[in-house]
């Protein structure tokens, strides 16, 4: 239906405003895009690397993000990062997935320099204090403690990626897979790993907000464009194989209720398919008109909880749904339940009207997103990672041209019993009621 | 080549001037307020009904954050599955919080579908049903959330914290248990709903792109209902704080880490001091770059973050510390916090840590002016607490001029440990 595409196309256009930037590419391959937003005092620089915790070596897992809690720690001309930040009036931060690292830090933008000075230093060189590792070992050992331990259900992801993943690195968290690989780093590590991944052609440098591009492009020359370029780290990660046959799991552990969770492979980030099986989980859950919720929390009252979503990582990810049951609830009938709504999918397939409001939430959640310019540079540099910038202008397009046929044809494709991964995690305080 | 050792040149964020971008105000027929701020590129809007509907007015325990909740979940017109859809439909999330004073029903949307959305707002704000059958899933779910959270360390020495501070009979202080969830009925939710929705006090905020007729709209909509403009009167609960200042509770048998938490009671906003303890504040605990973090995370490693804060009470409120750190150095953290109170009091801030708090603080604010919700949020802050309209410029010049000696006044007056609860839940 060309006519329908092309009027919500115009109407997309007129409603979401184009996203515009400037690239550039520095001899030493550091990639820069200036995105000018002159209704912001503030400046934010943001800095990607190309590294997660897929990168990792199995037997030193949560390196990646202890990295960059070094980052931090001192710089080879700057002995503490966050002082000079702000005391020119800055902030910052940082996070580790599975896929990368992203440093962020948001400042008054005729302070923009000492963002440069700052991040282009510790792209140049860390200082490699051995006090930074020895307390940031800790400091992540007790983050690693107060999310993944000392929680009800705060081992979940660690079991269910161990089940669902057989291959691909993404069979481990980003925090790690056990405390022991973080206690054992070592400053050999750190050093390698910086050396290995941290280069410029491995970066994205985004600028936006109250700047001019001129400006911007002398700036990254003067700061960055002496930084030796350093060896092209090339990613060669090993493929996850198609699962054969349905996995099943079953876990007791000292948690109030049981709680079910089942994971289907789907897509890489930049397949085309990625949108339709995004949609999917929208329909399935994500509020109170949506299908599991209405009929296995409100109609059948199994659940007290569930969601399906999925983590959007940028090699082959997975749906899942995530429930908590009613006390008293036979896990397997709730198992059951969920599976005659996956059936009820594959077999009928969604009407004109649940098409076309997931598509409208999809819609109203990019402009929500869009307000702030912290997100619209962390997105500019997220979509240059997969391949180019220019996604971001496109992306909803891309969701608006999905088709019920389509929904229909990858449901009976992902939500096929062989591609499912099933775990119970069972309450085994069985005093309570 | 140039020289990296050397800072490049910076303006100093406190010499900025900093605007918080006036409201706009009107009424509708029957003297509702309607606060709204037009900004931002992005044609989004965002409409909160906040009724003077919280817990501090409820006579049963759990009965205001009840009633707030189920206000989605039936009228006699629609079921709570056709209430959802109708917002969900067009991508529009309606949400409902309830605090300790106020009870807000909250609408974000693309702004071109405004006019299909304030109808059901209407429904629910006029023709809420609290079907039976939706309470009875509303007890069990929360009874079963709250299964789960009894279980983490931090639920529960956020509880008791301030439980010790304003009493359990405060609102401030009070937690829920799960007979409190039985107890709830129906037709006491809808006296609720009668008192303090249907014949209740309410303000409305608008902000984002706001559609030239949203008065006319708001009017049609809202302004004829029995509800009226509040009249900034207050119940007067009186807290009651505990008599013990040390506890150590075991929650888990099996923690590897303690929810340690201090608080000491605080007066309002409205207290002279309080300007100037909020950038006290920051110096010990309130940023990344803080006494507390500097100390206990990056150079003890003893926990993965430490915050020091003032609760945003409107009444009176309380001074917190708050940390998990690790089970076998828990006491030591405690040790240091107190360590760095005694700093605070016993020696001057540097002018270079002054200035840094300063700058910090002004550029931070400067972040948040930017974009309507950030510029609303400041503004419903000054009117929730009925604060002067210079609230703002007052803060922003006290941060720019509070000097040390003041600052180590306050600490001797404050940030003494004989007045902090102390408490860890393994």
């Amino acid at each position: 239906m060309p006519t329908e595409a092309s009027a919500q196309l115009k109407a997309f256009s007129y409603l979401c405003p184009m996203i515009k930037f400037e690239k550039f590419t520095l001899n030493n391959g550091l990639r820069v895009l200036v995105h000018e937003d002159k209704s912001t005092p503030m400046a934010v620089v943001n800095v990607l690397y190309d590294v997660g915790a897929r990168d990792e070596h199995p037997e030193k897992t949560g390196f990646a993000h202890l990295f960059e809690h070094l980052m931090f720690g001192g710089s080879k001309n700057i002995p503490v990062y966050d002082e000079p930040l702000q005391v020119a009036g800055g902030e910052n931060n940082a996070y580790t997935t599975n896929d990368l690292t992203n440093y962020y830090c948001q400042l008054p933008a005729e302070n923009i320099e000492t963002a440069f000075w700052l991040e282009s230093d510790r792209m140049l060189s860390l200082a490699f204090s051995k006090k930074s590792l020895e307390v940031q070992r800790k400091v992540v050992s007790e983050e690693f403690k107060e999310h993944y331990i000392n929680k009800p259900y705060g081992d979940v992801w660690h079991k269910l990626r161990a089940l669902v993943y057989t291959t691909h690195p993404y069979k481990w968290m980003t925090i790690g897979a056990s405390l022991k690989h973080i206690e054992d780093a070592e400053l050999q590590d750190v050093k390698d790993f910086f050396f290995k991944h941290y280069t410029p052609s491995n970066a994205i440098l985004v600028v936006a907000g109250n700047v001019e591009t001129a400006n911007i492009k002398l700036l990254a020359e003067k700061w960055f464009g002496s930084i030796p370029a350093g060896e092209k780290y090339n990613r060669n990660l090993p493929e996850e194989p198609k699962q054969t046959a349905p996995r099943f799991a079953e876990v007791k552990a000292n948690v109030p209720l049981d709680a079910l969770y089942k994971a289907w492979h789907i897509y890489p980030r930049t397949d085309p398919r990625y949108y339709i099986a995004d949609l999917i989980t929208d329909i399935m859950s994500g509020g109170g008109s949506s299908r599991l919720f209405q009929s296995l929390v409100k109609e059948k009252k199994l659940f007290s909880s569930i969601d399906c979503y999925h983590l959007g990582s940028t090699d082959a990810g997975i749906i899942t749904i995530d429930g908590k049951l009613v006390k008293g609830v036979d896990i397997r009938e709730a198992d059951k339940a969920v599976e005659a709504e996956i059936i009820k999918l594959k077999r009928d397939g969604i009407s004109a009207a649940e098409l076309e409001k997931v598509k409208n939430k999809t819609e109203s959640a990019m402009a929500f997103e869009d307000m702030s310019v912290m997100n619209r540079a962390q997105s500019i540099a997220m979509y240059e990672l997969l391949g180019d910038a220019d996604l971001i202008n496109s992306e909803l397009s891309k969701y608006q041209s999905v088709t019920a046929e389509q929904i229909l044809e990858e449901a009976r494709i992902i939500f096929d019993e062989n591609n499912c991964s099933t775990m119970y995690y069972l309450s085994d305080n069985s005093q309570q009621n | 080549m140039i020289d990296r050792k050397i800072a490049p040149p910076i303006k100093d964020a406190i010499d900025y001037t900093l605007e918080l971008k006036p409201y706009e105000l009107y009424s509708l027929d029957n003297n509702i307020p309607v606060y709204t701020i037009h900004a931002g590129a992005q044609e989004v809007i965002q409409l909160e009904f906040v009724f003077f509907a919280g817990n501090c007015y409820e006579q049963q325990k759990g009965i205001a954050a009840a009633t707030n909740f189920l206000l989605k979940n039936g009228t006699t017109k629609h079921n709570a599955f056709e209430l959802n859809e109708s917002f969900e439909y067009y991508g529009a999330y309606c949400n409902r919080s309830c605090y300790n004073e106020t009870a807000v029903i909250s609408l974000h949307t693309l702004t071109r579908h405004i006019e299909k959305l304030l109808p059901v707002i209407q429904e629910m704000l006029t023709d809420a049903t609290f079907p039976e059958d939706e309470l009875d899933t509303y007890k069990q779910n929360s009874k079963q959330r709250l299964k789960v959270n009894l279980q983490k360390a931090e639920f529960v020495a956020g509880r008791l914290i301030d439980s010790y501070v304003y009493g359990e009979q405060h609102p401030y202080g009070t937690y829920t248990i799960p007979e409190n969830l039985d107890n709830l009925t129906v037709e006491n939710i809808r006296n609720f709903y009668r008192k303090y929705y249907l014949n209740g006090q309410c303000i409305i905020f608008a902000a984002g792109n706001i559609p030239a007729n949203l008065k006319q709209l708001l009017n049609a909509m809202f302004g004829k209902l029995a509800v009226s403009k509040p009249t900034n009167s207050l119940p007067n609960n009186k807290t009651s704080p505990a008599k013990e200042r040390i506890y150590r509770v075991e929650n888990d048998p099996a923690a590897v880490q303690g929810a340690i938490r201090l608080a000491t009671p605080f007066p309002n906003r409205h207290h002279p001091d309080f300007k100037k303890v909020v950038v006290l504040n920051n110096v010990f605990g309130g940023f990344f770059g803080s006494r507390l973090m500097s100390n206990i995370r990056e150079d003890k490693g003893y926990t993965y973050g430490i915050h020091s804060y003032i609760q945003n009470h409107i009444q009176q409120t309380g001074w917190f510390i708050s940390t998990e750190a690790g089970k076998d150095v828990s006491e030591a953290a405690i040790r240091e916090i107190y360590k760095e109170m005694q700093r605070l009091r016993d020696e001057k801030i540097t002018d270079d840590e002054l200035l840094l708090v300063r700058n910090y603080m002004i550029g931070g604010i400067l972040g948040e002016l930017n974009g309507p919700f950030q510029i609303m949020a400041k503004w419903k802050n000054i009117i929730l607490n009925n604060l002067d309209a210079n609230y703002f410029y007052d803060s922003v010049n006290e941060i720019k001029t509070v000097t040390a000696d003041e600052l180590q006044a306050l600490a001797n007056k404050y940030l003494q440990p004989e007045k902090f609860y102390e408490l860890v839940v393994y």
